[in-house]
């Protein structure tokens, strides 16, 4: 069948290829409250990110709810300029003074969102919501080619041509996600943000959309932002790995490092949350104490030391630096060969 | 005896397009001090079933059972009142969204011992200690200070936390756990659900997780009803049932978990649970079952006996493999 880039641009694949997006110390602050005399509080929800996106690989980003993934995605698709820092995508710099109304720079990110009964117009058929992107972004493409790429793509995500004409009400969960991913890709995008893209499905569903979204990415060689709760799916589908906690990535590198020998204490102890589906296996649980701070009161020195076994008076002091190469973490006390190796015993 | 025995449950909902069958001739027995785990996807009915039994489903369901005993107290017979007396003692429930099962306007202390009021004979004050007592239970620091928080100060896994307390108020022989840790974090999950189960050991509580969760029924409960479209496919031991799945939904579910993928693909189970309108013939899996041939479409399956996981199907799996001879015995 034929591809779904008819703009003449081959689709890249292999990670010989350059990064498409690069993006150093990407912070996002936002003020809340205040008033007349009151200075307003200033929420960290992203704190110094650096990562690069690779066409035809998949950075994960996993960690719990305030932890500054769904902040990330908003900067990386251009919705909110980051507060400080750089982010740059496909050699253009997007600097705190904000994204520009670059169209060509906007269509080259898009985004998936976790609820597809959220995500899409009830009141318009599948096909006027595929065709939109264009219209607005491509007024010069005539109708009937609109139409034309639109059935295309649906053919592209596993729909049937008679959905053209349909509602989002008359799809389950799996069949809305699949139109979500098809209007993400009706720009030809090469960066994929995809926001909890599988965790409002059931599970039997959730294997259909995840299987999709490798096809894609090896027809199309897209690069891919994954963010997750979950660690098993990233296990399965992820390249590279970042933990974030409270704003600030903890640790990243690639999947298999980060699994199998973890080196900040959170993304262990985050292993040993996640519940195994195999009832034999006896593991030794690493309880976390406490719960996560707000953000608005985000304890000094590293974030997680008021929950940390390891922590001492320096964690409290200030944030650890980053150490290490391709697998980088912020830890004074980072884990040892011994305790990774129970932390391997202990992975979903 | 056993604590709680439903035979033959089915629920139908009224609606404008016509009945809709939620649950479909299901069988629940829970012994004193068991702990199981209904597991399925959305529309299998597992949380109806468990709110009929409750009496907590609208007026456009019929309930309908064969037997529905709790506690040698045939439920079915009782009035309204009668049965008042058990659903919130004796029976508690907690639900998925700790944030909106709690009143906002009434503080947390207020909640807890308005079960207490309701259900013991204590006084104010042995009832206000029994409060502080029970939020010190479920682990909430500077209990007697958090009973006048109002739920919108408390956070997701604390709000949780004094649902479970309001549960426990009574010493109920049974709690239902509907979802009880979807809406939380991973590490918040790991501390909700050991703070369940070790409460479940020390109470000596029986308690049925209602989840979709595979990894939490397998690092949680002893034995696992599986629910499929209203249905109860398959009920087995926890290791068995991850061991060796009989019903082929059951198979197809752990086989599409990523953490057993071994290659860039997982297994699908193609096609979706069937609705009001679609709804198959024969066995209700039988559209999307690889193994399914003209007798699962056209004849309703038969229950295999206990050693086959009382699997609902004509060629139940052992070790994968559809016994498709006739004399289908343990």
């Amino acid at each position: 069948m034929s591809t779904a880039n008819p703009s003449g641009t081959s689709p890249e694949t292999g990670p010989t290829t350059g990064p498409i997006l690069t993006a150093s110390h990407l912070t996002r602050h936002y003020e809340i409250g205040g008033g007349a005399f009151k200075k307003p509080a200033v929420v960290r929800a992203l704190n110094g990110a650096s990562f690069t996106l690779t066409p035809g690989r998949t950075l994960a980003v996993v960690g719990e709810s305030g932890c500054g993934k769904s902040t990330l995605a908003r900067v990386v698709t251009m919705i909110e300029p980051p507060t400080e820092g750089e982010l740059s995508i496909g050699g253009k710099l997007i600097g705190p003074e904000g994204a520009s109304r670059d169209r060509d720079l906007r269509s080259m990110v898009q985004i998936v969102f976790q609820d597809p009964y959220g995500s899409l117009n009830p009141r318009q058929t599948i096909g006027a919501t595929l065709m939109e992107p264009l219209k607005l972004n491509r007024p010069e493409v005539k109708a009937e080619e609109r139409e034309a790429r639109a059935r295309e793509m649906l053919e592209l995500v596993g729909l049937r041509p008679e959905h053209f004409e349909r509602y989002p009400h008359m799809f389950s969960g799996g069949q809305r996600q699949r139109v979500a991913v098809a209007r993400a890709l009706m720009l030809d995008p090469k960066i994929l943000v995809l926001d909890e893209p599988v965790s409002a499905l059931d599970l039997s569903i959730q294997s259909q959309i995840l299987n999709l979204l490798v096809d894609l990415q090896d027809r199309l060689g897209l690069a891919y932002l994954f963010i997750s709760h979950d660690l098993s799916v990233v296990r399965h589908l992820a390249d590279d790995v970042m933990v974030m906690y409270l704003g600030r990535p903890v640790e990243q590198g690639p999947k298999e490092d980060v699994f199998a020998h973890p080196r900040h204490p959170y993304t262990r102890s985050l292993l040993s949350a996640t519940p195994v589906a195999d009832p034999r296996r006896k593991r030794n649980r690493i309880k976390l104490e406490g719960e996560l701070p707000s953000p608005l009161a985000a304890p000094p020195g590293c974030p997680f030391n008021p929950r940390c076994w390891k922590a001492t008076a320096e964690c409290r002091e200030a944030f650890p630096p980053y150490e290490g190469g391709v697998h980088s973490y912020a830890c004074y006390h980072p884990l040892d060969a011994d305790e990774t190796m129970e932390a391997l015993a202990d992975a979903p | 005896m056993p604590l709680l025995e439903i035979r033959n449950l089915s629920v139908d909902f009224a609606t404008a397009s016509g009945r809709f069958r939620a649950v479909d001739g299901v069988d629940v027995t829970v012994e004193p001090g068991d702990l199981m785990a209904i597991v399925g996807e959305s529309g299998s009915g597992k949380s109806v079933s468990m709110l009929a039994l409750m009496g907590l489903l609208p007026w456009t369901a019929t309930v309908t059972a064969d037997k529905m005993e709790f506690d040698g107290q045939d439920l079915r017979s009782l009035s309204a009142r009668a049965k008042r007396q058990i659903i919130g003692r004796d029976i508690s429930m907690i639900f998925q969204e700790p944030m909106s099962s709690l009143n906002p306007c009434f503080t947390v202390g207020f909640q807890i011992k308005e079960s207490l009021k309701l259900h013991t004979s204590l006084d104010r004050r042995q009832r206000q200690d029994r409060a502080v007592e029970l939020l010190e239970l479920v682990g909430i620091p500077d209990p007697a200070k958090r009973l006048n928080a109002f739920p919108h100060q408390l956070s997701g896994g604390m709000s949780q936390r004094a649902m479970i307390a309001i549960a426990l108020a009574c010493q109920p022989k049974l709690l239902i756990a509907d979802e009880p840790t979807t809406a939380l974090d991973v590490t918040i999950q790991a501390q909700i659900l050991e703070l369940l189960t070790g409460l479940q050991q020390t109470a000596g509580m029986a308690m049925i997780l209602i989840t979709h969760d595979m990894g939490v029924v397998a690092e949680t409960v002893r034995r696992v009803s599986v629910q499929y479209a209203g249905q109860k496919v398959e009920e087995q031991p926890v290791e068995d049932l991850f061991d060796d799945p009989h019903h082929p939904y059951t198979a197809a579910l752990l086989a599409a978990l990523p953490e057993r993928a071994t290659g860039k693909h997982l297994p699908t189970i193609k096609g979706v649970v069937p609705g009001q309108f679609d709804r198959p013939q024969g066995c209700l899996f039988s559209p999307r079952c690889a193994f399914a041939d003209e007798r699962c479409r056209t004849i309703v399956p038969p229950r295999q006996p206990q050693a086959l996981g009382q699997a609902l199907c004509h060629y139940p799996l052992i070790d994968g493999v559809p016994q498709k001879s006739q004399e289908v015995t343990a």
